[in-house]
């Protein structure tokens, strides 16, 4: 058995083979490995018996379930009004120059991916944005480079 | 504990009940308990509680319609889902008062016989995941030292604000793709897994909490006759100070900026990207509330140097993203009215085409399936009818 393969089905023996399971076990495979890859969905398919197209329609509608390659830190900055006000622009420019990346591109060394999101729920503290699970808000390009810098050493 | 904050013409009172510490939760409960379980319903649907997510609809009612659902198991979930643009009070209540939200998924379980219960949590508030754990654990083996059959769980959104619409967050707890259901059948009676199922929001189950507590005589002392009790709010924008707020229901808009805009306040958008966007001259005349303008808790007040072109331009950007794109008016109308503004601005297409997307607008109010597609023209027409020149120029 491949690797995956092993991986899938600990994860179907720990949250159950109904359909009712494919969330909780899309989203653990999305905190172990940062996306789900096509051999990842066949196998949960398998594990869960479904069609690999109902594992792929549910994954690919859920913005924080990727279906292709991420980096090990996704960034995720809030681009709805409030945060837009208060200057993500600005954010986002400091961080596509810090990281040599544009918005919805992944650094050369794979530990970078840049997104952005809509309402993070921080808006009067914007700008706000996440590092995987990690909310980090009132922004300002300079606070934001020392935080991606501190991620760089990780 | 009422502070009133006298105005020249109404009143703004900023209350506190929602993040008073919790008082003895197994009391509560087993006074609750004791009691008949139809006179508390009728004590909350007395209360006049309506849904704090933005819906309205009567909470006691609600619970009443699925204790009588037939079914030997049913659901409570916490519709934890709070993907509105400029809400962010539930984050703040799960983070301080998470106690409270656990003792109101009890208490319906109880009184509609529901053994399970399920908080749906965004994905954009995983980091408090640990927290709701581990007090979930604890509040489990209290309810069982009571004899109160009720287990907590947890479950997780994935980055999608339709999943905050009751079915398609069932749909999604389903393992499915977060597209709405028709309605009938509603939750009360075929929800999560077909069963029974009361979906909440998180501050609703609050503030059950505080019925229980405050009995519905004191909570109807609150607000006004179609908007009782108080009501958090999640006010960002150009501000003389943001946050949340909690007041009582029934204010006036006007009012309301005195207290909050810098000052300088061209518009307010009361009850998020799904809401209305009220223009200077309509502050005195504008409720909030059910009776006026009824908001989930998003204000987001704009001064005179923004553009509200940009306002609306974010808005509808984000609605055709997050569209489920299940529905044809919803899905093809969203991107429509975003185009059609962009090329307005462009001048690819004349000003009366504004009045082609208003058009459109109305006809997805009628003809999307959700809540999603019927209220994307709440904030199209009240933008461009208030602000046209500033959407063509």
């Amino acid at each position: 058995m491949s690797n995956t393969e092993n991986f899938v089905k600990e994860l179907a023996d720990k949250y159950g083979r109904s359909r009712e399971s494919l969330m909780p076990i899309l989203q653990e495979i999305v905190d172990v490995q940062n996306y789900v890859n096509d051999e990842a969905m066949v196998n949960v398919a398998r594990e869960l018996d479904l069609s690999a197209a109902e594992v792929y329609g549910t994954a690919s509608f859920y913005s924080f379930i990727e279906t292709r390659e991420m980096g090990e830190y996704i960034i995720r900055v809030c681009k709805t009004i409030v945060c837009d006000m208060k200057g993500k622009e600005a954010v986002l420019r400091a961080i596509e120059d810090t990281l040599k990346v544009k918005i919805g591109e992944t650094t050369p060394d794979k530990k970078f991916t840049l997104l952005t999101t809509n309402c993070l729920g921080w808006c009067h503290k914007g700008p706000a944005m996440l590092i995987n699970n990690e909310v980090f808000t009132e922004l300002t390009p300079g606070k934001v480079v020392d935080i991606i810098e501190s991620y760089m050493h990780k | 504990m009422k502070k009133t904050i006298t105005m020249e013409s109404n009143k703004l009172s900023r209350v506190d009940y929602i993040f008073r510490p919790e008082t003895n939760r197994l009391d509560l409960l087993k006074r609750v308990m004791s009691k008949d379980k139809d006179d508390f319903l009728l004590e909350l649907i007395d209360s006049g509680l309506k849904g704090r997510g933005g819906a309205g609809f009567l909470t006691g009612l609600k619970w009443k319609l699925a204790k009588e659902a037939a079914g030997d198991k049913k659901y409570v979930i916490c519709n934890a889902d709070e993907g509105e643009p400029g809400t962010f009070k539930d984050r703040e209540i799960l983070d301080r008062v998470a106690g409270k939200v656990l003792t109101g998924m009890a208490l319906c379980g109880y009184i509609v016989g529901a053994d399970e219960g399920y908080i749906y949590l965004r994905a954009e508030y995983r980091f408090l995941s640990p927290k709701l754990n581990k007090m979930m654990a604890g509040i489990n083996e209290e309810l069982k030292s009571i004899g109160l059959n009720f287990k907590l769980g947890i479950r997780y959104g994935s980055g999608a604000y339709v999943c905050g619409e009751e079915t398609a967050l069932i749909e999604s707890m389903e393992g499915k793709r977060g597209e709405p259901r028709n309605k009938p059948p509603f939750p009360v009676t075929e929800g999560y897994l077909g069963k029974p199922t009361v979906v909440n929001n998180v501050e609703t189950f609050v503030n059950t909490v505080i019925i229980a507590e405050i009995g519905y005589h004191e909570y109807k002392k609150l607000g006004t006759d179609s908007s009782r009790g108080m009501k958090l709010f999640s006010i960002s924008g150009d501000c003389s100070k943001e946050g949340i707020f909690e007041l009582e229901l029934g204010m006036s808009l006007a009012d309301f900026v005195d207290e909050f805009g810098d000052g300088d306040t061209k518009a307010v958008q009361v009850g998020g990207a799904s809401g209305f966007c009220v223009p200077r001259k309509k502050f005195k005349e504008t409720i909030i509330g059910f009776e006026g303008i009824p908001t989930g808790g998003s204000m987001k007040i704009f001064n005179s140097s923004r553009s509200m072109y940009n306002v609306l331009h974010n808005y509808l950007d984000f609605f055709q993203e997050e569209s489920c794109g299940q529905c044809t008016p919803c899905r093809v109308g969203c991107q429509q009215l975003y185009k059609g503004i962009m090329a307005v601005k462009r001048r690819e297409r004349p000003a009366t085409y504004l009045d082609e997307l208003v058009k459109l607008a109305e006809t997805m109010r009628f003809a999307s399936k959700c809540g999603l597609g019927q209220s994307v023209g709440n904030a199209f027409v009240s933008i461009v009818e208030n602000f046209r020149e500033e959407i063509v120029y």
